[in-house]
């Protein structure tokens, strides 16, 4: 998704892939041979993990109960590994909600709102989901979900579905699509029949 | 000759049997006498309004209630379990308020009293939000946030508050920043310590109270790690205000009681050295003995409370106090008739000497810290009963073959010192012109102005608290607005218009955030006006129909915010006991103060990141505000104010005892030459002290000074003696007077030296000025000694 850098760190993440990136290598040199079963989820992982930062915009439709009609928010994301995560709003109101390790900012106009994410598991999973796919985490990701892949390296899609019980009761799936490494949409359904799906596209680095 | 004696010896029985009436007096009041080590001893006596606060809050306010504790090594894991297992166990003492471990304990009780107490407690209420414009705007504003990255947290809120006020409510409280969460407890940022923070009920000058939490939390603690026992790393460290009592209590008691235990010994041990019999000792003791007994019954008397700092320089005053009955044995001539002898010959002399070390003291007296007060009347008191003792009852109490050890081969090859020590003059002048360079090079950092350089507390505790501090995120609070008033009531709508005030200040980007007990207990008159503010059920459901007219929602949705209104409109206004068991209680608790029947509201303000409070802005805008009892106190510049109070007083009365001292003097020996030659070695003594103070990168707080003036009030009795002008026809001083004065100097540098090893810095101050002080007085009251004219 946003952004495509090529790596440009050789991270200690990266470290614990290279068995995996031994792997990659060879498909890489042998695209023709590339099919669906090769497609496993540390190869996406690896894949993400790959970027380091990047930009994208959205678009962000969520169905609610409450309401009569879907209400669609649209604005800028920012990425920066390995914790770093910026949703900017800017329709229909200006907002930006910043995350920061465990601690969430959200600023409304004059209001602020900080958040530890700890005392928030509900809120803490949905971020998660988010950070640990664009950072490429598995382990991170296999804390609260469990992981399930499908498609090709050109056209993936990435399951997660609650692990424990307590989250199954806000949270019903998650689906994470896209191509390669980049991250094209992220559909919640929620347990009470709201969902929302954003679409994701990346932009040219600033 | 049979009827003098008779005389002298009924005399001698009076006055036995009235020092030991005296004696036992002391001893009554010293065993009804309230013994204190908490900091009062550093507070004013007569405060201004500002300093009163700024006291109170040392003293009782929120914050000397608090004790941060954090847990050190084992791993992250084993640290949240150990806090959580404390902060468990202490929840179920009555001696906590509270104890946060950010376990959320009680924030489903502060989630319940926010939301059900919603509308009396939003600033938003008011007739225009429940408009139909106001209504419309409202819905609107809560149904983007429904589609922000929040709306997963008040999705389920909507029906009952569309308007938002939990939102607006919750926006406020979450302003303050805590710690972050590992392990589901607080942890250090660098997250090598778990943390917790505790309110204790007692107040922090409760000492013992503090102490039996300090245990409380320590049990706790061991209890916690022994249960598991794979956790013998771990550490439990404690500081705070009421942490800093205990340990300055223990501190202050354990110094003294040694300090005054080898003083004793050391002086005894030189003494029998010198006089080589008991009988001696024992009687030289006596005076020492009344004198301390004396000074602590006047202080007790004067003050109400004796404060262990008093005790601690009293044993330096053992020292001081001993000389007399030294002058006596060492200076009377061999057989009991020479003790008249003395009592004309050096009585005078000695009392000279010791008027002019109450004169000295007398200033201290009147200073407005009572620490040094008490210093100055124990110190009266003790020379006075020392010397009287001395001088009236010591001479009938020594045996008729009393006798000491001859000293005279001592005193003899003094006086070929001193014959000698003139020599000295050109050195010493150089000396001292080399001090007076040092003073002139050092004299802009020579003071400490730092009111914490008084503090009995070490500086690696003082480290480790602000380590803590910081680590808890909670920074010292240095400006508060302080709203004062006949009752709560009037001082919490006074402290709503000051809100709005610093509302419009933190909207204009000069503050922060601040505080206010009215943002979680509203005034009555608020409430009712939040309360009128709700239009009639009927009213309202119009209102709303009309207001939900291009948004995507049906107003059938909000069939529970029309009778959570309905509800609202007749509820009983909120009072504190509705706080109960919320961690809001604990702000309101710490915020709204009750002494008496005068109430006050504290708003601590917090100043914009990265930035200072410009505290005249904030002045301006309160003061145009034309509210009475509204007080914007810098708690930093108040104490600093304090301090700086306390040195330019203790400088004035220093200078005060000075000129008492000459004028004494001048007054007794009307000789401004002899004034001079007796005040001239002193004042050199003073300079070379300081000077090698400033060498050693010792920075002059209030003691120091009061040191220098002990050093000319004890000097003075050296330069008294060898001032005599009936030594002998050729002016050289006596071998035995000499060597009396040695031991008398002795005995001051070794009850002074000793305190110099003290760790509490106001003793070790007094200590390491007075002890070189003593010794260079002597020095140079025999260098600069009136030329022998053999």
């Amino acid at each position: 998704m946003m952004a495509l850098s090529v790596p440009t760190i050789f991270t200690l993440r990266v470290m614990r892939y290279m068995r995996v990136a031994l792997a990659l290598l060879l498909t890489l040199l042998l695209p023709a041979v590339s099919h669906a079963a090769d497609w496993t989820i540390d190869q996406l992982m690896h894949s993400l993990a790959q970027t380091r930062s990047g930009r994208a915009s959205f678009v962000e439709t969520k169905s609610i109960a409450m309401l009569d009609k879907p209400v669609e928010s649209s604005g800028e994301l920012f990425y920066s590994a390995p914790d770093h995560l910026e949703k900017r709003t800017l329709k229909p109101k200006p907002e930006l909600m910043t995350v920061d390790g465990d601690t969430l900012l959200l600023e409304r106009g004059r209001q602020k709102y900080r958040l530890q994410l700890q005392a928030y598991p509900e809120l803490a999973a949905f971020i998660g989901s988010i950070r640990g796919t664009l950072a490429g985490d598995r382990k991170a990701l296999e804390r609260n979900y469990r992981l399930s892949l499908d498609g090709s390296a050109a056209h993936w899609t990435l399951q997660l579905l609650p692990a424990d019980e307590k989250m199954l009761a806000v949270i019903e799936r998650i689906l994470i699509a896209g191509e390669h490494d980049t991250v094209l949409s992220i559909a919640i359904t929620q347990a009470d029949g709201d969902s929302s799906v954003m679409r994701i596209e990346k932009l040219a680095q600033p | 000759m049979t009827t003098p004696r008779r005389a002298c010896a009924r005399s001698g029985r009076t006055a036995i049997a009235l020092w030991l009436a005296f004696i036992l007096v002391c001893g009554i009041i010293i065993s009804r006498s309230q013994f204190t080590t908490d900091l009062s001893a550093f507070f004013p006596r007569s405060p201004t309004q500002e300093q009163q606060l700024l006291l109170d809050q040392v003293r009782d306010g929120l914050a000397s209630r608090l004790i941060l504790v954090g847990i050190e090594g084992a791993d992250a894991a084993t640290r949240a379990r150990l806090a959580k297992q404390i902060a468990h166990r202490l929840r179920a003492d009555p001696a906590f308020v509270s104890v946060n471990n950010g376990e959320p304990v009680s924030a489903e009780r502060d989630h319940a009293y926010l939301f059900n107490n919603r509308y009396l407690l939003s600033p938003a209420v008011t007739p225009e939000r429940f408009s139909m414009d106001g209504l419309h705007a409202a819905l609107s504003d809560s149904i983007d946030l429904l589609a922000s990255p929040a709306g997963l947290l008040v999705k389920s809120l909507l029906p009952r508050d569309p308007t938002g006020e939990m939102v607006q409510l919750l926006s406020h409280f979450n302003s303050d920043t805590h710690p972050p969460l590992a392990y589901g407890a607080w942890a250090s940022r660098d997250g090598t310590r778990a943390l917790l923070l505790m309110q204790t009920r007692a107040s922090g000058s409760d000492t013992d109270a503090q102490q039996h939490a300090m245990l409380a939390i320590r049990q706790a603690f061991d209890r916690a790690s022994s249960a598991s026992a794979v956790t013998p790393a771990a550490k439990l460290l404690m500081t705070g205000p009421g942490v800093f009592s205990v340990t300055s209590r223990d501190t202050i008691k354990s110094q003294v009681s040694r300090l005054s235990i080898i003083s004793i010994v050391l002086i005894a041990m030189l003494l029998l050295l010198v006089y080589r019999s008991f009988a001696a000792l024992a009687l030289g003791f006596l005076p020492v003995i009344s004198g301390a007994l004396a000074g602590v019954a006047a202080v007790s008397l004067g003050f109400g409370t004796v404060h262990g700092i008093t005790l601690g320089f009293g044993t330096a005053l053992i020292g001081e106090a001993v000389d007399y009955s030294i002058y006596l044995f060492v200076q009377s001539e061999q057989d009991s008739a020479d003790q008249q002898n003395w009592i004309k010959r050096f009585w005078p002399t000695v009392r000279l000497g010791v008027l002019t070390s109450i004169f000295g003291f007398a200033a201290l007296l009147l200073s407005g810290f009572p620490g040094l007060a008490q210093l100055g009347l124990y110190s009266i008191t003790g020379l006075i009963a020392a010397a009287t003792v001395t001088r009236f009852v010591l001479p009938h109490l020594l045996p008729a073959n009393f006798r000491i050890h001859d000293v005279s081969s001592i005193g003899a090859s003094l006086s070929r010192l001193v014959r000698h020590a003139a020599i000295l003059r050109w050195p010493a002048v150089i000396l001292l012109l080399a001090a007076c360079a040092i003073l002139a090079g050092n004299r802009t950092s020579l003071w400490n102005d730092k009111i914490s350089s008084l503090s009995p507390v070490s500086p690696t505790d003082i480290a480790l608290d602000a380590s803590l501090r910081a680590d808890m995120g909670a920074p010292d609070v240095r400006y508060l607005v302080v709203v004062s008033g006949a009752s709560r009531e009037s001082v919490l709508q006074s402290a709503e218009q000051v809100s709005a005030i610093l509302q419009t200040q933190v909207d204009q980007g000069n503050l922060a955030a601040f505080e206010s007990p009215s943002r979680y207990l509203p005034s009555l008159a608020t409430q009712r006006a939040r309360q009128a503010s709700l239009p009639a059920a009927a009213v309202l459901e119009t209102r709303l129909a009309q207001a939900v007219q291009g948004l995507p929602v049906r107003v059938q949705r909000f069939t529970p915010f029309l009778a959570d209104v309905a509800a609202a409109r007749s509820q009983p206004l909120l009072q504190a006991a509705d706080l109960e068991r919320t961690s809001m209680a604990m702000a309101v608790d710490a915020l709204l103060i009750q002494q008496q029947d005068h109430w006050s509201a504290l708003l601590p303000l917090t100043a914009p990141a990265g930035a200072e409070i410009n505290a005249n802005r904030i002045r301006a805008a309160l003061n145009a505000m034309g509210l009475p009892n509204v007080l914007f106190v810098d708690m930093k510049a108040e104490s600093d104010r304090l301090y700086s109070g306390y040195l330019h007083e203790a400088i004035l009365l220093s200078l005060g005892g000075l000129v008492a001292i000459i004028g004494l003097l001048l007054f007794v020996l009307r000789s401004p030459l002899r004034v001079l030659r007796i005040i001239a070695p002193l004042a050199a003594a003073a300079i070379t002290v300081t000077a090698g103070l400033a060498l050693f990168g010792q920075q002059l707080i209030i003691l120091h000074l009061v040191g220098l003036l002990l050093v000319v009030a004890v000097g003075s009795n050296y330069a008294l003696f060898f001032d005599r002008p009936d030594h002998s026809p050729d002016h050289t001083i006596s071998p035995r007077t000499l060597a009396s004065m040695l031991f008398a100097n002795l005995t001051t540098v070794a009850g002074f030296g000793l305190l110099a090893f003290s760790n509490v810095s106001i003793l070790q101050a007094m200590g390491i000025t007075v002890a070189p002080g003593a010794i260079l007085s002597l020095i140079f009251a025999a260098i600069f000694a009136r030329k022998s004219r053999a």
